[in-house]
């Protein structure tokens, strides 16, 4: 159930967000979803893409620092309090959120929340138990490309 | 992490005889060379005999090794100062080669080779080669650049001399001698320690590993380097790093190298006389104590040097080496007295900073310092390139990271330094000699 989710490492100075854009658009890889993390020095670009083998490896070639780990991605309904029933799931356990981020799916209906767990097989099994929809990699782009 | 390759033993090479020459005959050798060579400046070297005379002493006043305390030193600035030809020992008619030194800053340093000179230059390479365990069946790349600079054609000879098979291809083009690496089957290389970790790196992103290519030894010298830098080279690798010193001025490659044990750079000193220097005072210190390096060349014929300062910091090993060399080592080379920071008035080296960042786990020695003046004080920026290694897609342990980085660099020199994390390949590769500091304090 968990998705794939590439970072890549970023100075923080004009531009630098463009290349590994253009870099992916030249290979006909999509972003399902990205988030950007940064500081005052230094970004992390986050993303889900549809080819990851295909990204790591142009960006790898163009010198990229890139790593790949696994998030959770759940399905809630795009509507005040969404977000709230899925965090009110985890306050009761002792599974930290180390970051999320959210964007909406093209039917509209959903919002997809993206969550990076330290431990993600636990978390999953936590959800479900409340009911809260997970979704994985396949669902997650038909939902996306929908 | 790689394993360290497996090496060959090497059997007893004819070149490298003068290296067990029991100490009392060295010291007969080196006596008699010293007397000649003295005598042969003094004739021939107008700038030496005004020293000599100024300092009162004369060739004859020479009873013993111990009596060339007494000569002037020679500086590199005398070089400039008789820029090109003006130490020469012998007429352009007897001189069959000239290199000079980079000369960054104002002119370069002219040096020149009789024939004689040449050949004494490549047995001491062959030496060299010898002691790193490079033999006839080696097949070397040698990516030292090949033209004025003396690392290219030093190391040619001496690779020829012994025998190995060389592809002189010089330095740069850095995916051509990834791909000559590969489909050659290259056993050894020779390039200096930073160039080597560039080309591990490339290798990486072209999908090479070169931890599985058959090369097994890498010559590395030119820059003064760590032995954390070392031990990063051979993780990363598999390929034994060895370490060999040389200066222009002094020959070139070949003044004194490691040997199998690692442990210390035997000098070639039935030509190359050490003395190790306190550089205030200009007293020889006794072996084992730590100073600036002087060498007296004993057998140069074109441009001998008399007390050569070489700014190189190290000490005299005393203690025989479990190789069997009678000749003795000095100390690896991790700091030239020209390379002391001063940072509000701490000295430091950057082998300092080197050691500090490696000792962090997933670092590697892609760095460099840069200097700046803010309200009156200095303030130090450590660039560090980002490795998959250490790169996480969480804020909190990248600022975990700079802040270990920093306290590494705090306890061993003291200073507050600000890591600031860069992409990789950011920091300009050299494919020489390694440029870490920028001191844009006083410019």
């Amino acid at each position: 159930m968990k998705v794939q989710q590439i970072s890549i490492f970023l100075e923080n100075k004009p531009g630098r967000l463009s290349a590994p854009a253009k870099l992916l658009a030249a290979t006909g890889v999509s972003i399902i979803t990205l988030s950007l993390a940064d500081t005052h020095q230094f970004g992390i670009l986050r993303m889900i893409v549809t080819d990851q083998a295909c990204a790591l490896e142009v960006l790898r070639q163009a010198g990229f620092i890139v790593k790949t780990n696994e998030v959770v991605a759940v399905a809630v309904e795009d509507r005040p309090g969404g977000l709230a029933e899925v965090l009110e799931a985890m306050e009761d356990s002792d599974i930290n959120v180390e970051y999320m981020y959210a964007f909406t799916s093209k039917s509209g209906d959903k919002a997809i929340l993206i969550f990076r767990f330290e431990q993600p097989d636990a978390a999953i099994a936590l959800l479900q138990q409340r009911g809260i929809n997970v979704i994985g990699q396949v669902e997650l782009f038909e939902r996306a490309s929908r | 992490m790689s394993e360290l390759k497996a090496q060959p033993l090497q059997p007893f090479n004819e070149h490298s005889a003068m290296d067990y020459l029991p100490a009392d005959q060295l010291r007969h050798v080196q006596r008699r060379r010293l007397e000649q060579v003295v005598a042969w400046v003094y004739e021939r070297v107008e700038p030496y005999r005004a020293r000599m005379e100024q300092a009162g002493v004369k060739p004859s006043d020479l009873r013993g090794l111990e009596d060339l305390a007494r000569l002037p030193f020679t500086y590199k600035d005398d070089l400039r100062d008789h820029y090109p030809f003006g130490l020469f020992a012998t007429g352009l008619n007897e001189i069959v080669r000239l290199h000079a030194s980079s000369g960054t800053t104002g002119k370069p340093t002219v040096v020149a080779y009789t024939r004689q000179d040449v050949e004494l230059w490549a047995s001491v390479m062959c030496r060299t080669f010898a002691a790193v365990g490079v033999g006839p069946h080696d097949i070397v790349q040698n990516a030292y650049g090949y033209g004025l600079f003396t690392g290219g054609l030093g190391a040619h000879y001496g690779l020829e001399g012994i025998g190995a098979t060389v592809i002189p291809i010089s330095g740069g083009n850095t995916e051509r001698q990834i791909m000559v690496m590969k489909d050659f089957g290259v056993t050894a290389i020779c390039c200096t320690p930073s160039y080597f970790l560039h080309l591990i790196e490339r290798a990486e992103a072209m999908g090479i590993a070169i931890s599985e290519l058959p090369i097994r030894v890498g010559v590395f010298g030119a820059e003064p380097w760590t032995e954390a830098m070392r031990q990063r080279v051979q993780d990363a690798s598999g390929v034994k790093a060895m370490d060999i010193y040389g200066l222009s001025e002094i020959i070139g490659p070949g003044v004194a190298s490691e040997c199998c044990e690692q442990a210390g750079l035997h000098i070639f000193e039935d030509h190359f006389y050490p003395e190790v220097i306190d550089p205030d005072s200009g007293e020889v210190l006794p072996d084992g104590q730590r100073g600036e390096l002087v060498i007296t060349t004993l057998s140069k014929r074109a441009m001998p040097v008399i007390r050569y300062r070489t700014r190189d910091m190290t000490s005299i090993i005393p203690e025989p080496c479990g190789c069997g060399r009678t000749i003795r080592r000095i100390q690896r080379i991790s700091a030239r007295s020209d390379d002391m920071l001063i940072i509000r008035g701490v000295n430091v080296y950057p082998s300092q900073i080197e050691t500090a960042l490696l000792a962090v786990e997933g670092t590697l020695p892609h760095y460099q310092i840069i200097l700046r003046r803010r309200n009156e004080l200095d303030v130090m920026e450590v660039q560090v390139e980002v490795t998959e290694a250490f790169f996480s897609d969480k804020v909190r342990e990248l600022e975990g990271l700079r802040k270990r980085l920093a306290g590494s660099i705090h306890s061993t020199t003291g200073l507050n330094a600000d890591i600031r994390l860069v992409e990789a390949h950011t920091i300009a590769r050299s494919e020489g000699k390694a440029k870490r500091v920028l001191d844009e304090r006083y410019v």
